[in-house]
């Protein structure tokens, strides 16, 4: 791994595209407090990559320095072999790498299937058209309907998003991500705060939506990870502590005192 | 049907008006509408408290008095052109401001708003302190004569339809309903690849031309245009109408607009007092009534529905999800 992030992104490429998405000596300081420092992250074309450590390791800020919700201190980020260090949050999302949000983020006001159209609007055009009806849209809501069905929401797609149960609120967050056609996506703990009944279906829905693409998510959920993940970066005071599959990282003695000493899991 | 119902008695009871009511009352009650109803497409739809609407709605006036007075421009040309001129300007301030959110926004559009202010005291054009007088309605399209309040009546009507008609397609438009998602949740539609700074400022730029319009069709109307218009009682008012009627509710803005204007009409004898009513109705409104108008009376249509759901028969669909909510 090692090897490979020492060379060219172009040769990396070349090499039979391993790495979707690279983090080079990644950092953030907040005010002289550096949240992340200097990670390097690989995530492997295909895979589900979890990203875990104790609260306030700085996941959620790897997060918002992968899609450029922050600007990074330092460090470079290579999506598919380009450097998208200097995009913006949109940019980045039109690309296909889109991410998913720690606290709920869906659009409470309006319903299930207009939650997911606002997404598919997004590479439709019409997100400007303000002096058209609505029937400019409904060209889309075949593709809102059947995004909604694969999540499990069919029977809500006209309830708005305030009135969901927190577990389908999650999956609606799910389905309109990947109304975008995200090459990677980057979910935020999407089992957090759930009851055990709905951390099942949400873990298929996961395996479901990463068949052809990839994906990298934050969880605290150890048994989610280790039947979902094929591979895992253990963050640590900002930094990478242990990186492996999940034999691996659980056998590392670093990682076990880190949870010793850290929360209950 | 219901809904074409409606409209016509609504169209009819507009038409009729002007022989039972002031038609200067009803004309001022409209551009009060047009007003109201630009400032809830951003307060209601987009979530942008700005507190200087009166900048658009008073410097339209001006324009549009000023091009009547000096050309012989058409009135309603003359009142699109108020319009334009503050899209122009609000593309301006938006520019500037779209950056910031919440409280920040407010008081920099206010800030704008109390600068414009002054150059349109200082100004030679708009006749200071004394305001711009003796505006002339030039006839409409050049040909017909609306000298008389009561033919005007119906150019005012025409134009406010048009706006609400307007401002009803923005909101239930494909960008209306990408407007709401950046309301709702801003950082959410920026990851979804769309750009909210942008989509505001779209709708920033079409609620100050509404206002525009607004405020050439007032200056228009009272046949002139003077300081108050663009001063920040103004913006303060449109915000009670907005409130009032019912934030983010399509009608709220016509309700709120014509209950202000009546109440202030009713209580111009009692001086201060009318004040003082008003910063009691905010009050209560803002204690008890957070729907508005239309807000409450809509949570009440559907507090009543469930009600009857529960107790009558199984048929209506409302009735599963009452239950399976209870
Ligand atoms: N905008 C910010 N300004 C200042 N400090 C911040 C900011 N965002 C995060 N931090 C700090 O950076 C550290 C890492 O935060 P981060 O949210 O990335 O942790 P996390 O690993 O996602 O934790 P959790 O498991 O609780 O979600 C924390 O100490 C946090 O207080
Ligand atoms: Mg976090």
């Amino acid at each position: 791994m090692n090897a490979s992030a020492a060379v060219l992104p172009r040769d990396n490429v070349a090499a039979g595209a391993d790495n979707v998405l690279e983090a080079r000596g990644l950092t953030k300081v907040f005010g002289g407090f550096a949240a992340v420092k200097g990670v390097n992250l690989a995530v492997r074309r295909g895979s589900i990559h979890a990203l875990i450590g104790p609260n306030g390791a700085g996941k959620t800020t790897c997060f918002n320095l992968l899609t450029k919700t922050l600007v990074p201190t330092e460090g470079r980020i290579l999506f598919d072999g380009e450097d998208i260090s200097s995009l913006r949050t949109s940019e980045v999302a039109r690309r296909g790498l889109v991410r998913s949000f720690q606290i709920s983020a869906t659009f409470p006001n309006l319903t299930a299937r207009e939650n997911v159209r606002v997404a598919l609007q997004s590479s439709f055009g019409t997100a400007y058209h303000f002096w058209r009806s609505l029937r400019a849209v409904a060209p889309l809501n075949a593709r809102a309907d059947e995004l909604l069905e694969q999540v499990g929401l069919a029977g809500s797609r006209d309830t708005p998003a305030a009135e969901l149960s927190y577990g389908k609120k999650r999956a609606l967050e799910i389905a309109t991500t990947l109304a975008l056609e995200p090459r990677v996506m980057l979910l935020d703990e999407p089992t957090a705060g759930m009851g055990h009944e709905d951390v099942e279906p949400i873990t298929d829905l996961i395996r479901n939506a990463a068949v052809g693409r990839t994906v990298l998510l934050v969880e605290h959920n150890l048994s989610v990870v280790s039947t979902l993940c094929d591979k895992i970066t253990v963050l640590q005071y900002g930094q990478v502590l242990a990186e492996g599959n999940y034999a691996e990282v659980s056998n590392d003695p670093a990682v076990v005192t880190a949870y010793m000493g850290g929360v209950d899991e | 049907m219901p809904r074409l119902l409606l409209l016509a008695i609504i169209a009819a009871a507009a038409l009729a008006a002007p022989f039972y009511f002031y038609s200067v009352t009803l004309m001022t009650i409209m551009c009060f509408v047009v007003f109201a109803c630009s400032f809830n497409l951003l307060l209601g739809y987009t979530g942008l408290l700005c507190f200087g609407h009166a900048m658009f709605f008073g410097g339209a006036a001006y324009v549009t008095g000023y091009l009547l007075k000096t050309t012989s421009l058409s009135t309603e040309l003359a009142v699109l052109a108020g319009g334009a001129a503050a899209g122009v300007l609000g593309a301006l301030i938006g520019f500037l401001t779209m950056k910031r959110q919440g409280i920040q926004f407010a008081m920099i559009t206010l800030a704008f708003s109390q600068f414009i202010y002054f150059v349109f005291l200082q100004a030679p054009f708009t006749g200071g302190e004394d305001g711009m007088q003796a505006i002339p309605r030039n006839a409409l399209f050049g040909v017909v004569d609306i000298t008389s309040n009561l033919t005007f009546y119906y150019v005012v009507l025409a134009i406010t339809a048009l706006c609400v008609f307007v401002y009803y397609r923005v909101v239930h438009s494909p960008y209306g309903e990408v407007l709401k998602a950046v309301r709702d949740n801003q950082p959410r539609v920026e990851s979804l690849g769309l750009d909210p700074e942008k989509i505001k400022l779209v709708a920033f730029i079409i609620s100050a031309a509404m206002a525009g319009i607004a405020g050439g069709m007032k200056a228009t109307v009272y046949q002139f245009a003077t300081l108050t218009d663009a001063s920040w009682p103004i913006s303060g008012e449109v915000i009670l109408m907005t409130l009032l009627g019912g934030l983010g509710t399509l009608t709220g803005p016509v309700f709120g607009a014509a209950i202000i204007i009546l109440l202030n009409d009713y209580l111009a004898g009692f001086g201060e007092w009318a004040l003082v009513s008003q910063g009691v109705i905010f009050l209560v409104v803002i204690v008890f009534f957070r729907r508005g108008f239309v807000g409450e009376l809509a949570a009440f249509k559907r507090y009543l529905a469930r009600r009857s759901a529960r107790h009558g028969t199984a048929a209506a669909p409302g009735a599963k999800t009452a239950e399976a909510r209870g």
